[in-house]
């Protein structure tokens, strides 16, 4: 028989060697399903893997993956944070576009008078709209206990059907012709999240990401509130003995990932997005899970979990153009991935050993 | 005006694919393990649903086959909590994703082909409605007067102590992932083979999720369950019917009533029970340690 | 490595930009697709796809086509629209009224590359619009609808309340009216194109209300499953829906766009295309009626299809007056019929429908 030993601490070879091992399995185990459905196996998993990097269109897709790994990265981190306290904010998604909401409704107020000061307002809006709504489950879980997993995906769908009720009510562009969708940021200057160098991607959001990269680095491994949040995740009763108020962590945590998450949706409603529609909530808050666990909940293999993240979707646009993959395969992909690292993280965490008959 | 007791027969099969999905997920949440993925066990039961539905022209081997793939599909995320120990809000968020994808992709060759015709049964009501709403009272009587329906409680409630008195808490906790597997594939397949009667990629359309707010707003209780499926159901019913009799209602605010609902319940229920109404170990990771 | 990526990808892209002109004559005409759900979703995509495929079989090896599917509209249109056009399309359709701001976005970057954005309303001079007037159909329809109702009440599942949805629903209801002064209808909203347990639900609310035949503008079979069930009839939408013939489908109102699509294409391979607003019914092709089944009496066929053929002919119009707004007050004169731009725009019921139009 075989038995599994917890280890003490993770060999570090075994935190490099997961992720990549998860994606050579993930392209392996595609590459037979590509062959089982009469796609070119090799061709299908080059075309999604290597010509995003450095394929005949790659000046164009590579800033491309910052644009879609920059949300992805923003909310990662804050729920990283979380994540390794024991604080399972599921509802990035909802605080995402309430912060696109908030921060939008700023600017569309202020339409259509000019300024500096209305685009850093924006930016304060959304970070206290995601903030606002991160609170709900913190507070709500530290006055009645009510668990923050599942308040905080309940208040995904309310922020979904507000989104709707935005699109087709007050935030209505009145000259739009009758069709839901507010005014199109990205045509007010004063409110606009532009390009900020032209062919780079590079945007106020991809700034904030690494801004808050090597915040939370910090925070985590210098900072006294990090030692308390690592504490926390891995011996909850011996932190609260060595003084860390759960109620304050919780608060901490839930309001950084919802703050940091509303950041990500205003940028994407000032910018890329453009607007607030019906449909503004796409998945970054729900695939920032994933990219968390893929970057091992540390910033470093968070920015690598989130350009991996964006590699898969945008070759996943070019196999569909070249090799007519049907686009359900980048899900298929994404997940497969997962699957196959937190299986495999099975071995960073124990060690298997033979037990003794 | 809108008359009750056909508001009442709508709800009953509205509620049906709810009902189902959700009486599943509180089996395995009740035995401590959150499997998000119900979206993706729902969908693979309707695609696995309408397959043999078609093949074999017989409606109700498309609900036996649907429950063997929900089955089936869950047991990826039973083998990968249970045995590697992985994280099972990410498990169930990949199963979602992965479920959805490859559905999408074996389905191709059953788009616009239309599924057999099912007999109805009383009430002019598909017998899968009735077998929905007795599975309550069973589920009830499992949890609350069987045996191994104590033991699956009591390991929700406390791993470690369910497993120093010699109780396999991985596999009842499989086993529950499994049938929660299969009665998710049911309720997707019975959009699928009863209320649509074709298959289109995607066509859950986000009723795995409900389901799991609707665990949550049952307090763990299976009548819970159904008063949340009804709930559920019932607010698009009414707001359906409202508007079909030429009544304007807020729709988007309406359709946020039953997630608020659920929240506030939730902090009622949690509040009630000074602590977490959640199982105990809902969702955290067991190892024996010994 | 910041900085060096920049250059490479700045001289790339340069190089890109520069390359397009330069396209052989002998190559085949590159044509592009963006779609926003999957081909497979039996309705709008499907439809469009379908045009698509008609584009290769007309002209063969003279064009290639190639598509993207399941497109988000927003960041994600832009990045895949460039994609299209980086990779060499001569001809890029956006085949969703989302995908109107990045269509134009990406057509100022590529100005020698042709697209052509549906159900918009903003050009330039390399950006068409193109659109159906699906209302000419539902006027079909309405008039099978207003022969067929026993219990005087027709149905309309609605998606969303935008103008193109809004036409539909008066249509129907004039042309029901026109047969059947008694005719009343009901309409709901899904707030959805496709979600089939919500479009049942739907359908059976209606036929809860004694409805007993039931348009829809969503896109799923969910309707006709339940009209089947409690014996109502229905009609295909967005694609023939031809699985549920004879009944409950006993008609259909089809987007096919392959006309449009061959004559855009061929426009550009004799390089006479130009930048304009098409909105083609009937009589362009672009708006289908699926077989009238034999479930439906051959008078009203003959009633339907009269119907059909007037308005394919141009002698009419289905917004012909006198018609007044449902408040009461005069939309249409006497013989006067509603312009392009107020149709474009329409946001009240005619008179007869005691409905309020969602805000």
């Amino acid at each position: 028989m075989w038995r599994l030993e917890p280890r003490s601490d993770a060999p570090l070879i075994w935190q490099f060697a997961t992720p990549v091992l998860a994606v050579l399995a993930t392209m392996l185990t595609g590459a037979v399903l590509f062959g089982l459905m009469g796609y070119d196996p090799f061709g299908a998993i080059r075309t999604i893997f290597w010509d995003p990097l450095f394929g005949a269109s790659a000046g164009y897709s590579r800033p491309q993956l910052l644009v879609k790994a920059g949300p992805l990265i923003l909310i990662a981190c804050g729920l990283a944070v979380g994540f390794r306290a024991g604080i399972w904010n599921i509802g990035a998604e909802g605080q995402f576009i309430i912060g696109g909401i908030t921060g939008a409704a700023v600017g569309l107020a202020a339409y259509p008078a000019e300024g500096w000061w209305i685009f850093p307002a924006m930016i304060v809006a959304g970070a206290a709209g995601g903030w606002a709504w991160g609170m709900i489950p913190a507070l709500l879980r530290n006055w009645f206990g009510a668990s923050e997993i599942l308040v905080s995906l309940m208040l995904v769908y309310v922020a979904e059907k507000i989104a709707a009720w935005m699109a087709f009510g007050p935030m209505r562009n009145p000259e739009g012709f009758g069709m839901p969708g507010s005014r199109n940021l990205t045509q007010y200057p004063s409110a606009a999240n532009p390009e900020l160098i032209a062919g780079t991607g590079i945007h106020w959001g991809t700034i904030a990401a690494l801004i808050a990269v090597v915040a939370v680095w910090v925070l985590i491994s210098r900072h006294l509130r990090g030692l308390q949040i690592r504490a926390a995740g891995e011996a909850p009763r011996a932190a609260r003995f060595g003084g860390v108020k759960p109620s304050a962590l919780v608060a901490f945590c839930l309001g950084l990932s919802g703050a940091l998450a509303g950041l990500a949706g205003l940028f994407e409603a000032a910018g890329p997005a453009g607007q607030i529609t019906d449909g503004f909530g796409v998945g970054y808050g729900f695939t920032a899970i994933i990219v968390a666990f893929l970057g091992r909940l540390h910033p470093v293999g968070i920015v690598l979990g989130g350009l991996l993240m964006a590699l898969t979707y945008i070759g996943g646009d070019i196999a569909q153009m070249m090799m007519q993959l049907p686009s359900a395969t980048v899900q298929v992909f994404q997940g497969m991935m997962l699957f196959y690292l937190l299986g495999f993280d099975l071995l960073t965490r124990y060690r298997i050993r033979r037990r003794p008959a | 005006m809108i008359d009750p007791v056909s508001v009442f027969l709508m709800l009953l099969s509205a509620a049906t694919p709810l009902l189902f999905a959700a009486l599943g997920e509180l089996i395995v949440e009740r035995s401590g393990v959150l499997n998000l993925g119900v979206e993706g066990m729902m969908i693979t039961g309707a695609l696995a649903g309408f397959a043999a539905a078609d093949a074999t022209g017989n409606p109700l081997i498309g609900f036996a086959v649907a429950a063997i793939a929900g089955c089936a599909i869950s047991m990826i995320f039973g083998v990968l909590t249970q045995f590697l120990l992985a994280n099972q809000v990410a498990t169930g968020l990949a199963l979602a994703l992965f479920g959805l994808g490859l559905t999408a992709l074996f389905g191709k060759p059953y788009e616009g082909v239309k599924a057999p015709s099912m007999a109805l049964g009383p009430l002019r009501i598909h017998w899968i409605v009735w077998l929905g709403l007795a599975m309550v009272p069973l589920i009830w009587w499992f949890l609350q007067r069987s045996r191994a329906g104590l033991i699956l409680r009591g390991i929700g409630e406390n791993h470690h102590a369910a497993h120093a008195l010699g109780h396999k808490v991985h596999l009842y906790r499989l086993a529950a992932i499994g049938f929660g597997g299969a009665m998710a594939g049911i309720g997707g397949a019975y959009i699928s083979i009863a209320t649509v009667l074709q298959w289109t990629e995607g066509m859950t359309a986000g009723a795995g999720w409900i389901a799991l707010a609707l665990v949550v707003f049952s307090g763990w209780r299976a009548f819970g369950v159904l008063a949340g499926a009804w709930l559920f159901g019932g607010v698009t019913v009414l707001q359906l019917r409202l508007q079909a009799a030429g009544i304007a209602v807020p729709v988007q605010l309406l359709a946020m009533a039953p997630y608020l609902a659920t929240i506030i319940a939730l902090v009622v229920i949690s509040a009630r029970r000074k602590g977490s109404a959640a199982p105990g170990s809902l969702g955290k990771i067991f190892h024996a340690t010994s | 490595m910041l900085r060096r990526n920049f250059l490479a990808t700045s001289t790339a892209l340069l190089t890109a930009l520069t390359a397009l002109p330069a396209i052989a004559q002998d190559e085949p005409l590159k044509v592009g697709f963006i779609y926003v759900g999957p081909v497979g979703d039996g309705g709008w995509t499907y439809q469009h796809d379908l045009g698509r495929q008609a584009l290769e079989e007309e002209f063969g090896d003279r064009i290639e086509t190639t598509y993207i599917e399941s497109v988000p509209e927003g960041a994600d249109a832009e990045r895949a629209i460039t994609q299209l056009a980086l990779a060499g399309n001569d001809i890029i359709f956006t085949t969703s009224f989302g995908f109107m701001d990045a269509t134009i976005a990406v057509a100022e970057k590529f100005p020698d590359i042709k697209f052509e954005h549906a159900t918009g309303y903003k050009r330039a001079e390399n950006v068409a619009t193109y659109d159906a007037r699906f209302y000419e159909g539902r006027a079909v329809m309405g008039t099978i609808a207003g022969h067929m109702t026993e219990s005087n009440r027709i149905g309309y599942i609605g998606s969303f309340p935008i103008p193109e949805v809004i036409q539909g629903i008066n249509s129907s209801f004039i042309h029901a009216r026109k047969v059947n002064p008694e005719v009343e209808m009901r309409i709901v909203w899904a707030y959805s194109w496709f979600d089939p347990a919500k479009e049942a639900d739907a359908a059976a609310a209606l036929i809860a209300e004694g409805v007993d035949v039931i348009l829809q503008h969503t896109d799923s079979t969910a309707p006709l499953a339940k009209a089947q069930e409690a014996g109502a009839i229905g009609f295909g939408q967005a694609s023939d829906m031809a699985a549920f013939k004879p009944s409950p489908r006993v008609s259909s109102i089809i987007d096919n766009w392959a006309p449009y699509y061959i004559e855009r294409v061929q426009a550009v391979l004799d390089g006479t295309w130009e930048s304009e607003g098409t909105w083609a019914g009937i009589a362009g092709g672009e708006v289908e009626i699926g077989e009238i089944t034999d479930a439906v009496p051959a008078e009203v066929r003959d009633a339907a299809l009269a119907v059909k053929d007037s308005i394919a002919s141009g002698e009419y119009h289905p917004f012909t007056g006198p018609l007044n707004k449902a408040d009461g007050t005069e939309w249409l004169a006497e013989g006067q019929t509603a312009t392009d731009e107020e149709l474009s725009q329409l946001n009240f019921y005619v008179e007869g429908i005691t409905a309020e139009i969602p805000q």
